[in-house]
């Protein structure tokens, strides 16, 4: 447990610094908030609309595919850990694996999805 | 370890609670999640502490817990497609208003 | 006897809840993963939710340190809090009416999941003491992660692969549903 020490210091160090540095500067920077000043900024333009906008569609379907993908990236981890040890036939595993899930990448290629238009 | 168990009946118990009240499709799925979690969490507690006769690499809880997140990340991904196609559909995602399957 | 009832009871919780010294860390991350999962059912703006949903997240990875299961807490933080976090946020920004106006988000059936969560909670909290449990603080293999890869290589092969089969509908689910109409 004793090595984890260093991971608890960084969180605590962490979250410290954001919370000072968000409430250190609120004491003294000066407040004088009006109404222009409170506009969404917007590259020095009137803001158009409100600052929920809704995203594309089309991020949303990278997303799921990297769900997907990370998900296998995972069960990557062990096995390359486990690989010296187990040889040829994990490697045969892993190969099945992958072949079946790369099935659902060349469909999704194939449907389209992955073109930027 | 009664701690642990403990813990996850809290977690599982307003997992529960978010199910039943939300109104949001998507706060649905975020309660589900935390049910996900809860049992996560049984299953490496009894992993740690109960001891199974005859099994040498004792780390069965663990594998059983990495497949119910995997599922739970499956299950995400279909849900909020889902949720996605009915918000197109129905212009929200409100689940007392998607009432066409109900007889 | 009413009284011996409520005694019996009150040593039961007694250990359920164990003993705060001898655990700190144990209950400061129970702490916060009890009051932001309540924040994440209980919040009006579901974004907030969301967010107090990674944090939830990141407190059950500490569960998993304290477990001594190195590689699952990793796992959590790989694909609960950079994958399935990340896409319900998309989820709740793509849906954006949610969180630009303040509608009732929870609706009338509070007292009934109340009563149903009490419920629960009492039957679990009063059968876990009760319990015969054959603890034994089994000491685990060193090794975490190459004897999770052993035995997802050899014991578990099958659901292993069926894993990749289950990630290939999802996937093929996902872009059916999602594709564009007319496309």
């Amino acid at each position: 447990m004793e090595q984890y020490l260093a991971v608890l210091i960084f969180l605590f160090a962490g979250i410290g610094l954001v919370l000072f540095t968000f409430f250190f500067s609120r004491l003294i920077r000066p407040a004088n908030p009006y109404k222009a000043k409170n506009q969404n900024y917007e590259c020095a333009e009137k803001p158009i609309g409100d600052s929920w906008i809704k995203f594309n569609n089309r991020f949303y379907i990278f997303a799921l595919i990297f769900v997907v993908f990370d998900v296998e990236a995972v069960f990557l981890f062990p096995w390359a850990v486990a690989f010296g040890r187990l040889g040829l036939y994990a490697l045969i595993e892993m190969i099945i694996f992958i072949v079946i899930l790369i099935f659902g990448l060349f469909y999704a290629w194939k449907r389209g999805v992955l073109k930027w238009v | 370890m009664m701690q642990y168990l403990a813990l996850a009946a809290v977690l599982f118990a307003i997992g529960i609670f978010g199910v039943l009240t939300r109104r949001n499709a998507i706060g649905i799925l975020m309660s589900l999640e935390l049910m996900f979690n809860a049992a996560n969490i049984n299953l490496v507690t009894f992993n740690k502490y109960i001891q199974v006769p005859g099994i040498a690499e004792n780390l069965t809880g663990q594998v059983f817990a990495i497949f119910v997140v995997v599922i739970a990340a499956a299950e995400a991904v279909v849900g909020l497609a889902i949720v996605l196609l009915l918000y197109r559909n129905w212009k929200g995602i409100d689940v007392d208003r998607i009432n066409i399957m109900k007889w | 006897m009413i009284a011996g009832v409520f005694s019996q009871i009150g040593q039961s919780f007694q250990q359920l809840i164990g003993d705060v010294s001898s655990n700190p860390l144990f209950y400061l991350i129970s702490f916060v993963l009890i009051l932001s999962a309540l924040m994440v059912v209980t919040l009006k703006n579901i974004f907030h939710s969301a967010l107090f949903l990674i944090l939830t997240l990141f407190s059950v990875a500490g569960i998993y340190i304290l477990l001594h299961a190195e590689f699952l807490a990793a796992v959590q933080v790989l694909i609960y809090v950079g994958a399935v976090a990340i896409l319900i946020i998309f989820a709740i920004m793509l849906t954006s009416q949610l969180t630009s106006k303040r509608i009732v988000q929870t609706n009338e059936q509070v007292t009934v999941a109340l009563l149903i969560c009490f419920g629960f909670l009492g039957t679990a909290f009063l059968s876990i003491p009760y319990t015969v449990w054959r603890i034994a603080d089994v000491a685990l293999p060193a090794e975490n992660i190459f004897t999770l890869g052993k035995l997802l290589m050899t014991d578990y092969v099958l659901p292993f692969e069926v894993v990749s089969i289950v990630l290939l509908a999802a996937l093929i689910g996902a872009v059916v549903l999602a594709r564009r109409e007319g496309s």
